[in-house]
């Protein structure tokens, strides 16, 4: 059974492998967007990496992570291994617990995602720091909070396709 | 356990287990990050994906430069007319100097000929657009758009209009990654334009710049500007980079602390300047003769080469 959350009764339909790689590629596009030094941006594809890890454990772990981390890697011209190393570190702690994670409502379950993605910016600083890089300053670790606010809205637009009804009903209000 | 032909069913087939699958990557990643880091060995395999996402790139580029362009679009015509008055005072400042330049050139050519100095080499430039802020925030980079396809080569000084901005230390086919001088890790030598003093400019991170290694005593003093030295080869002697701000001498450290900031626009946006790759001057071989004959006599130092 597929639920938005295991608290609720909604039955979904199951979710389909292309539109995941297709939200992570797009994802992965949101990253690309120059903003330069602008803090608070958020890391688009950690979280919906993140999304995915906890709703279909089964489909999306540590090898989309590592994917996904050594091409961020090279389009940010970070160190190689860097964004590989942090995602997989979440893809592991969010696969791991997203029976857990399932059954609370959005609220907190933003409040338990908050942590992993601290510590994807925690890795990707020691990993840094350790090779002799400066500290990019307390603002970076802002835009684990701005990913988490989007937490709320990021479930409704990448569960959308699996709201629709499982017959086709051409006479539905809506 | 399975008797033959009755394998269980795969409900819980899920492959290796979660930690397995963990250790694996996390050892997959470190290696990268040492072939990276320590070898340098996956360059190629960069610029490969970075090819391959380069379309991409530009696309995403698009809003962004057309939000610029709306800006510019909608700045007045006074501001427009007052940017062309300035530029023409700067450019009638710099006639003077530019008139007798070539006459300057010439007659430094003639005379180190005289001297018997070696002679200045010139060195070609092209202009460049910078496209963006690289997105790392670990390192002070900038992209620009002028790549393998325009005969840009690892290494090459970048200049504004102001000074000097950076090194060129990674190019793609359509692109190249400048290092700016406030990244803590580039260093620049340079003298001092007062009175001739070498030192080695580094930057400091956060946007400032540290010269290194300068006894306490040294003769640097607040707003000395500090011009390039030449000395690495890389970097044409006399190119203007840093002002010096602060000085701190304490007598506790055997250096002096002294800040800069660079005079460049460094960390502003525009185009810049590429000057051509120079040859650097050959390094004298004192030391590995001094050597050789500390470790095995005098007989093989004096052997004839």
């Amino acid at each position: 059974m597929i639920q938005p959350i295991h608290s609720s009764r909604r039955i979904l339909l199951p979710a389909r492998s292309w539109f995941i790689y297709f939200s992570l590629a797009v994802a992965l596009t949101l990253n690309l967007i120059p903003f330069g030094r602008l803090p608070g941006i958020p890391d688009w594809l950690a979280l919906t990496l993140a999304f995915w890890c906890i709703h279909q454990p089964l489909k999306v772990g540590m090898g989309a992570g590592f994917f996904f981390g050594v091409v961020m890697d090279v389009a940010n011209g970070s160190v190689m291994g860097q964004h590989a190393l942090a995602y997989v570190l979440l893809a592991f702690a969010a696969g791991g617990l997203s029976r857990r994670i399932l059954w609370f409502p959005l609220g907190q379950q933003a409040l338990q995602i908050w942590p992993m993605l601290l510590s994807v910016q925690v890795v990707m600083v020691l990993v840094r720091m350790i090779t002799g890089a400066e500290f990019p300053g307390v603002l970076y670790f802002l835009s684990s909070f701005v990913a988490v606010l989007l937490w709320h809205p990021l479930n409704y637009v990448l569960l959308l396709p699996q709201y629709r009804p499982a017959e086709r009903d051409d006479n539905r209000p809506i | 356990m399975s008797i033959d032909g009755h394998t269980p069913p795969p409900f819980f087939k899920r492959g290796p287990a979660p930690l397995a699958r963990l250790v694996f990557f996390l050892t997959l990643a470190l290696l990268l990050l040492v072939a990276d880091l320590r070898l340098h060995m996956l360059e190629p395999a960069r610029m490969a994906v970075a090819t391959v996402l380069w379309p991409l790139q530009k696309a995403v580029m698009l809003p962004v430069e057309s939000a610029g362009e709306a800006g510019n679009y909608f700045t007045n015509l006074a501001s427009l007319q007052q940017e062309n008055t300035e530029l023409r005072q700067r450019l009638l400042a710099q006639a003077n100097l530019l008139l007798r330049q070539a006459h300057l050139d010439e007659e430094n050519r003639r005379l180190r000929a005289l001297l018997e100095m070696q002679e200045r080499l010139d060195v070609s430039a092209s202009v460049a657009e910078i496209l963006y802020t690289a997105r790392d925030p670990f390192v002070r980079r900038i992209i620009i758009g002028r790549g393998l396809t325009h005969e840009v080569a690892e290494g090459q000084a970048v200049i504004d209009d102001l000074g000097v901005i950076g090194q060129v230390t990674r190019v793609f086919p359509l692109t190249s990654e400048v290092t700016l001088l406030t990244d803590k890790n580039q260093s620049i030598p340079v003298q001092v334009q007062r009175n001739g003093l070498r030192a080695v400019l580094a930057g400091a991170g956060s946007g400032a710049m540290e010269l290194k290694f300068l006894p306490a005593n040294a003769d640097v003093q607040p707003d000395d500007i500090l011009v390039t030295s030449g000395l690495d080869g890389i970097y044409l002697a006399g190119l203007p980079v840093a002002k010096v701000s602060s000085i701190d001498r304490d007598n506790s450290f055997s250096f002096a602390r002294i800040e800069c900031t660079p005079l460049a626009g460094v960390e502003r946006h525009g185009q810049v300047m590429l000057l051509g790759k120079r040859k650097a001057p050959p390094i004298p071989d004192e030391p590995t003769e001094i050597a050789k004959k500390s470790a095995k006599g005098r007989k093989i130092a004096n052997r004839p080469k």
